[in-house]
């Protein structure tokens, strides 16, 4: 099948890439801008509680060429609905954007999405007029209520974040796949490129990665890799992968029976 | 779960657990290298064992790193400490602010508290920690509070490094916009605990240990624990201590994170006291050991120690160091008129250690945390109105509005 007219449309945007990108951890904002150009992405989020708006020299905004890539800020750190709303405002007026990745973390040491209060937010947030992409836990019937509730896209994790522990969650990453009436997009967990592609080819739309570039030897490379890795999985899930059988097929069936009273 | 940390601590014999870890083995070391920290106390014991320390070293040296990088990234957080005071009722045989040390005695005006703002800020820094000695009467839960009203606007993120409070006294200045509590027991020995503190409120061992749940209970959103190195000779089970209250905090008030430091007594103006002697190798010990045994806490790194030990530990579990730090009222202002707390080993300024980060790969990150966040502060929606700091004459203006 050809790919070259398959983009992903979240809210009223279209994207050809279908790599989104996180912008902590690099050593320099140099080669954070090198690593982006790489990976080819055309979407990454900001941590508001990282972006020094009111300094031209911030070390991650100054190099974000905002012509080649939509920000998508996010709202790390906050613990519940209400401060998520409050930094949402916030962002929306700093960076001018109703586009908002909604992350509620109450636990500071392993960064858990809490389901309640994101659901909340959600559904507050979309009235006030964001395109909102909510990150979750891999929660079939949580996705189906932020679906619900207006989110432009979900973002079901594949493992903790940081953990480069890939598709842990894969089983009920499949369902949310299958159900989904809104792009879904893998959040977290993702360290290698084998595991981007698994994710493409299980029928995800997008992935987000960070830590797997960040922390690399080399970012940029890691960044090529994972973009030629996420275009593997999505012309493999296109093209339609073979069927996996459970069982070899024996060679005497056992319903050969029928033929031969035939 | 208890109810206060000292309930807890009943159930723990200091003498028991000094015997474990002297005679901690290779294969429990192995066995917590192998399960990176993962089987709890037991492994964080083997980790500050004599036998982790004579072979495992480097390896753990390599697991800290790799752990750090993968959570914390290439960037290292950098903070100035402001001292706001340093008087003090407490007689304290380590510290330069000591009631019986006869040194001149300071306590911050508004105006002085601004002027070491605006030089903080001009600096690049975001994240200030605001410490003083224990004077009841002087510094009150009221000065503090006007302290950070006075701040707030000017920097993303504010802690404090005062005397123990009350609950109460501690969810008021939260609501005036405190982020973080450093609260270092000093020591879990209390027995070693009695020797170095002789007079004043500080003698109350148990007040300061059960000081972390009050916090919590407040609502903190981040305390600091650690020991002082030096005060106690046997400092590996002092840190296990450490480890062991850690690990009650985080079960107990999980929404709370936490930071951990390892600074060593230095010397200061007439101290008399003989330190137990911390070898650097063993600083390296335990920023690996809880690493390994922690993946996510903040670590922290002062300028107590040299630049060179500070740039070779920066690799092994650091995420947080504090830079171009005075540690007396009014020294960033005015230089030495008013002694400090402790004499600082690295005394380059906060770009130089930012030069010196990115030289070695690191991103220095100035601000990590935003107003916004703390929007239970009737203070942040009044930001915009408040009028720019810099240091100088023009604070007098700030200071009517």
């Amino acid at each position: 099948m050809k790919t070259s007219n398959d983009s992903l449309k979240i809210g009223d945007h279209s994207f050809s890439s279908r790599l989104f990108v996180g912008t902590g951890k690099f050593s320099s904002g140099e080669v954070l801008a090198d690593t982006l150009c790489s990976t080819g992405t055309e979407l990454v989020t900001v941590a508001m509680k990282r972006a020094n708006i009111k300094s031209a020299e911030d070390s991650i905004l100054s190099h974000l060429d905002r012509s080649k890539y939509k920000l998508l800020p996010n709202t790390s750190g906050v613990r519940n609905a209400q401060e998520a709303i409050w930094v949402a405002q916030m962002a929306r007026e700093a960076l001018n954007t109703t586009w908002l990745k909604l992350e509620i973390h109450p636990d500071p040491k392993y960064l858990m999405p809490d389901p309640i209060e994101t659901l909340e937010a959600t559904h507050e947030l979309v009235r006030q007029g964001f395109t909102v992409l909510p990150y979750c836990h891999a929660d079939p019937v949580l996705c189906k209520k932020l679906e619900e509730a207006g989110a432009a896209a979900v973002m079901p994790l594949g493992a903790p974040i940081g953990s480069n522990q890939g598709l842990e969650s894969r089983e009920f990453l499949k369902i949310i796949i299958e159900q989904a009436g809104v792009p879904v997009v893998v959040d977290a967990g993702i360290g290698a490129p084998s595991q981007a592609s698994e994710a493409l080819e299980m029928g995800a739309d997008a992935v987000l990665v960070n830590t797997a570039l960040a922390t690399a030897e080399n970012p940029e490379a890691m960044g090529s890799a994972f973009q030629k890795a996420v275009v593997a999985g999505r012309e493999a899930f296109l093209a339609g992968l073979g069927r996996i059988s459970t069982f070899a097929q024996p060679t005497s069936p056992l319903t050969r029976f029928l033929e031969e009273t035939v | 779960m208890s109810t206060t940390f000292s309930n807890y601590l009943e159930g723990y014999c200091w003498d028991s657990l000094s015997g474990k870890i002297a005679s901690a083995s290779s294969r429990d070391v192995e066995a917590a290298l192998a399960r990176k920290g993962k089987g709890g106390i037991s492994d964080l014991l083997a980790l500050l064992s004599p036998r982790a320390g004579e072979s495992y070293l480097d390896q753990m040296a390599w697991l800290s790193n790799r752990l750090t990088m993968q959570r914390f990234g290439k960037a290292i957080r950098l903070f100035a400490p402001v001292y706001l005071s340093n008087e003090c009722n407490n007689i304290c045989d380590y510290c330069g602010f000591s009631m019986h040390n006869k040194i001149p005695r300071k306590t911050l005006t508004d105006l002085e508290i601004l002027k070491e703002a605006g030089i903080l800020k001009m600096g690049g820094f975001d994240h200030v920690l605001l410490v003083t000695g224990e004077s009841s009467r002087r510094v009150e839960v009221d000065y503090l509070s006007n302290a950070l009203d006075l701040l707030r606007p000017y920097f993303a993120n504010l802690s404090i490094e005062v005397q123990p409070l009350g609950t109460e006294e501690y969810a008021k200045l939260i609501d005036h916009g405190l982020h973080a509590v450093m609260v270092y027991q000093e020591t879990y020995n209390q027995e070693s605990y009695q020797s170095h503190h002789l007079k004043g409120k500080k003698t109350n061992f148990e007040w300061r240990l059960n000081t972390p749940d009050r916090l919590g209970k407040a609502g903190a959103k981040k305390i600091g624990l650690g020991c002082l190195f030096g005060l106690t000779a046997d400092w590996r089970t002092d840190a296990l201590f450490a480890g062991i209250h850690l690990d009650y905090l985080e079960k107990k008030f999980w929404q709370t994170s936490y930071s951990m430091s390892f600074p060593r007594i230095r010397p200061y103006e007439g101290d008399n006291i003989t330190a137990v002697d911390l070898k650097d190798h063993d600083l390296v010990q335990l920023y690996c050991a809880f690493r390994i045994f922690n993946h996510e806490m903040e670590l922290t790194l002062s300028t107590r120690e040299s630049p060179q030990l500070r740039e070779n530990l920066l690799p092994l579990g650091v995420t947080t160091m504090s830079a171009g730090s005075k540690t007396n009222p009014g020294g960033y202002a005015q230089g030495k008129d008013s002694l400090e707390q402790f004499e600082i080993s690295d005394d380059r300024r906060p770009d130089e250690i930012a030069s010196m980060l990115r030289l070695k790969g690191y991103d220095p990150v100035w601000k990590d945390w935003d107003v916004s966040y703390d929007c239970n502060n009737s203070l942040a929606k009044k930001l915009d109105s408040v009028p720019p700091l810099s240091p100088g004459p023009s604070h007098s203006k700030a200071l009517q509005t």
